[in-house]
């Protein structure tokens, strides 16, 4: 891995931070245990999200929000991995790392595009 | 010339020595937790794509121990997460008032009521119309 790269890797770490940090909490909330629970009516919030994500806006804020945070886990996990002991393999950790978040941008790019 | 001394260090559990390494450690590891959240997140959306009754049935799915307890468990990753992030914000942020340095709670006190005010705008976007 090129010196010169980490900066913009970083970048994206410390956008996803922000982004995840103040966003995330209340999508797991919403999505993952009030709307299951039925805190709010399933079918209600079926349709609301319906209409939201209908609407280019939704759509762009979603990809940033996925985008973003996908780059910001991945490098964690990278420098995780260098942290315990695979400092060796640093190039294929890095490919596998932000190839993935790379194919998780692009899937919900799809995802997204056939709502 | 002598080697410098280095302390002997296994590289693989050296975080397991100290209590602030753990915390460091369990810090990293939110991120896998939220990874693995936008994969079901994503998942779920995708439901969309077959119209609103496809998305209320995975939604309802949801709704079984394991997936709580799974969700429960990003929650905390999330909040973790947020909390420390925050807490960083004044070593990265520093500002300046005239001759006044800002104090380090006015940065991250923002940062927090940043936070509750788009929670509470995104609940009344999904919830309160």
């Amino acid at each position: 891995m090129p010196k010169s790269g980490e900066a913009f890797w970083w970048s994206l770490f410390s956008a996803g931070g922000m982004v995840a940090a103040l966003l995330l909490p209340i999508h797991v909330l919403l999505s993952g245990i009030a709307a299951p629970l039925g805190c709010v009516s399933a079918e209600a919030f079926g349709r609301q999200m319906q209409a939201l994500v209908s609407h280019p806006l939704t759509k762009i804020y979603l990809f940033v929000l996925f985008s973003l945070t996908f780059f910001h886990c991945v490098h964690r996990i990278r420098h995780t991995l260098y942290d315990t002991g695979l400092r060796e393999y640093q190039t294929p950790i890095a490919v596998i790392c932000y190839g993935m978040a790379l194919i998780g941008t692009v899937a919900t790019v799809f995802v997204l595009l056939a709502i | 010339m002598r080697e410098p001394y280095r302390r002997p260090m296994s590289s693989t559990t050296w975080w397991l020595s100290k209590r602030i390494y753990v915390l460091f450690m369990l810090r990293e590891l939110t991120s896998v937790l939220i990874a693995a959240f936008l994969v079901v997140y994503l998942i779920q959306l995708a439901q969309l794509g077959q119209g609103a009754e496809a998305y209320t049935a995975f939604v309802e799915r949801l709704a079984s121990p394991g997936w709580i307890i799974f969700h429960l468990l990003v929650l905390i990753a999330a909040l973790y997460h947020s909390i420390t992030w925050f807490n960083l914000t004044p070593q990265v942020i520093v500002l300046r008032w005239g001759e006044e340095q800002v104090p380090p709670v006015f940065i991250a006190g923002s940062h927090y009521v940043a936070w509750l005010a788009v929670s509470v705008a995104i609940v009344w976007i999904v919830v309160g119309n």
